[in-house]
């Protein structure tokens, strides 16, 4: 199922000529609006009317999330407030908060690229769609809500929180399609089981998650719970929102919406692009948006870039899932490590629970990371040779997939806090 | 079917139109709207072949057409109507037709045939058949010169403000036959100061200011789009909530 065939199973040269045309008036709309863009433009002797070729999107500056609150609240945006309908903002949990703008071209536009992405799951206009994202400040919510609208299918507007009304929701309701992040949706799938519902007599047939790094472990655990279609969609407000990219029913990578975003994988220490197929940091430039136009947005999210034909017919390249941030990868003890590898071996390893969290301090000159793992209570009624038998596997499991040897604290079931929106895995006690 | 990739072109020193890019499929009717002196003609010219470009690459069926010359580019299936009609008044409406036809004469077409055709599609200058041309209204002549063009049964048809001079009755006519020869399948480049008229019927368009495309998309979010509104379109959006007030 396609929402616009023509565009999604476009020939890739004609992508191309678009591609350019867009690039070019955004460049020159960026260079005469936005006087961030101009100076940059002259400092770096670039003229953005001599701009002739998509290879030459390398010589163009960054615009790091940096330069958005250096600008905030409305300094980048590229048309008079007036024509702004709507503004949104990053929740702000990395620092200050950044301010997007949109016109009513642009919330258009965002509403059919969600389109795109909620049909290439297979959700349509029969669906009964619960957004459990928060609606507010944060894109998540109104760029689902929008997209739903766009296909026809019957909102839910839930947002999020409060599981126990969702629950009800989606029973009374016959949700269909649940959207939300992945570990929300987990937490729901435990909280019905804990409370006997019985899930197949749900309506529930497709879930689309984002807003937070997921493995393929964690896709298997939601598919096997919920019993549905499970999809990784991919989105940043500083860019649109979600409807950025979106899996197909593949259900391997996640197709990017090349006529509207142009895509980049660099490497963050060197900036120049990585190998093809390898893993870096995504750079995007919009095409198409008027009101908050960026040109090569370090998201600082780290994937890399499928460029083989998908069997779904659709043209557009596809992006890996994001396996984690340039800035909640650890580096621990020198090694790379990101929360989600742990996350993966934890989800083979029988007798854990999908919840952990990670403590990192450092202890003289050197790291020390433990993992702090949830068990099933039968567990902790046995005796201490099983504990410390699964304590040694889980060690050792993720020794081997990490490169380095981090501590493992069993916990009881459920003694973690919790999240209902973005999980927080990581604390980072070392002081650098 | 048309690509074109930073498209420079001008008149001796000076440049005229700098890396434009665009492109139409087949069947669109694709518009491009500017002022005066934006650059339009020059743009229809150059793909005609009659100005050189002096950069940058056109492609018709992905075929280079940058240095070919103006008859071949019309033999190639692309035929401009010029601004003002251009007509050989003292030609009857006929010859007029039968000389746009000329790019056709070593294929074996039957010409009453071909004449039919365009009668079938203006029936007024069937009426006016041996008329001379200069004596033709402004709508009448606008009408010949399209007829004249499409006599070189071309793919795709370039026109060139066809609502100049025009009453506003005859501008509705005139794009209520652009709008039917795409729906026959011709594929339209149109050249307008009337955004308006020109973005309601066109599938997408570019915004050209001072040589450079500064906008482009469906047509109807340049219709939308506020700078649009305000340069083109005649609507001051800032004055109008002020208005609304004084109502």
């Amino acid at each position: 199922m396609y929402w616009e065939k023509d565009k999604e199973c476009m020939a890739r040269e004609d992508l191309e000529q678009l591609q350019l045309e867009r690039l070019q008036s955004t460049l020159y709309r960026v260079a005469t609006h936005v006087p961030f863009y101009r100076k940059k433009f002259k400092e770096l002797n670039i003229d953005p009317d001599g701009f002739g070729f998509l290879s030459e999107l390398k010589t163009l500056p960054f615009t790091t999330k940096q330069d958005l609150r250096n600008n905030y609240p409305y300094g980048l945006f590229a048309v008079p407030l007036r024509d702004v309908v709507r503004v949104h903002a990053s929740s702000g949990t990395t620092g200050q908060a950044t301010v997007v703008g949109y016109t009513q071209n642009d919330i258009k536009t965002w509403s059919n690229l969600v389109a795109r992405v909620l049909t290439a799951t297979g959700v349509g206009k029969d669906d009964v769609v619960q957004i459990a994202f928060g609606y507010g400040l944060f894109t998540g919510g109104f760029g689902l809500h929008y997209g739903s609208e766009c296909i026809g299918a019957s909102v839910i507007p839930i947002s999020s929180g409060n599981t126990k009304r969702q629950i009800q929701i989606m029973q009374d309701f016959k949700t269909t399609t649940l959207i939300c992040t992945p570990s929300y949706a987990l937490l729901m799938a435990d909280m019905m089981i804990e409370n006997d519902i019985n899930i197949n007599a749900l309506s529930l047939r497709y879930g689309l998650f984002g807003g937070e790094p997921w493995s393929e472990q964690m896709r298997e655990e939601i598919k096997k719970k919920l019993n549905i279609i499970a999809t990784d969609n991919y989105g940043l407000s500083e860019v649109m929102g979600p409807g950025v990219a979106g899996e197909c029913q593949e259900c391997n990578g996640l197709h990017i919406n090349e006529d509207h975003f142009l895509f980049e994988v660099i490497s963050p220490e060197s900036l120049e692009p990585v190998g093809p197929g390898e893993v870096g940091e995504l750079v995007i430039t919009t095409l198409t948006k008027e009101a908050f136009p960026v040109i090569r947005y370090r998201t600082r999210d780290l994937a890399h870039i499928i460029d083989e034909p998908c069997p779904c017919g659709r043209t557009f390249k596809r992006m890996s899932r994001v396996i984690g941030r340039t800035d909640d990868m650890l580096i621990i003890r020198g090694v790379n490590v990101y929360p989600t590898q742990i996350e993966s071996v934890l989800f083979d390893i029988k007798g854990t629970e999908p919840h952990y969290q990670i403590v990192v301090e450092r202890e003289g000159h050197l790291d020390k990371a433990t993992v702090m793992v949830e068990v099933v209570e039968s567990i902790f009624f046995d005796q201490m040779k099983k504990q410390r038998q699964l304590v040694d596997h889980i060690k050792k499991r993720l020794a081997t997939e990490l490169g380095i040897s981090v501590d493992v604290k069993l916990v009881e079931e459920k003694s973690l806090e919790r999240f209902e929106g973005k999980a927080t895995r990581v604390i980072d006690k070392r002081k650098l | 079917m048309l690509k074109i990739k930073n498209l420079e072109a001008g008149y001796g020193k000076l440049r005229v139109l700098k890396r434009i890019s665009m492109h139409i499929d087949t069947g669109e009717i694709v518009t491009i709207i500017g002022a005066n002196g934006a650059g339009k003609t020059t743009l229809l010219y150059t793909i005609a072949g009659m100005i050189k470009a002096t950069a940058g690459e056109i492609s018709l069926y992905n075929q280079n057409i940058i240095r070919t010359n103006p008859e071949s580019i019309v033999a190639a299936g692309c035929s401009l109507v010029p601004e003002g009609r251009q007509m050989f008044s003292t030609l009857s409406v006929k010859e007029n037709l039968v000389l746009g036809g000329y790019v056709q004469r070593k294929q074996k077409v039957d010409q009453k045939e071909e004449l039919q055709k365009i009668y079938d599609i203006f029936p007024v200058l069937k009426e006016r058949e041996d008329q001379l041309a200069g004596t033709l209204s402004g709508g009448e002549q606008q009408m010949l010169a399209m007829g004249r063009a499409l006599m070189a049964h071309p793919k795709l048809i370039m026109m060139d403000e066809p609502s100049t001079g025009l009453a506003p009755l005859i501008v509705k006519d005139i794009f209520a036959i652009i709008n039917r020869l795409r729906d026959a399948g011709n594929t339209v480049l149109l050249v307008e100061q009337n955004a308006k008229a020109a973005l309601a019927i066109a599938d997408r368009g570019y915004v050209l200011e001072t040589g450079k495309i500064i906008l482009q998309g469906p047509a109807e979010d340049l219709l939308n789009n506020q700078d649009v509104q305000r340069a083109y379109l005649g609507r001051d959006v800032s004055t109008e909530g002020a208005q609304c007030e004084l109502d």
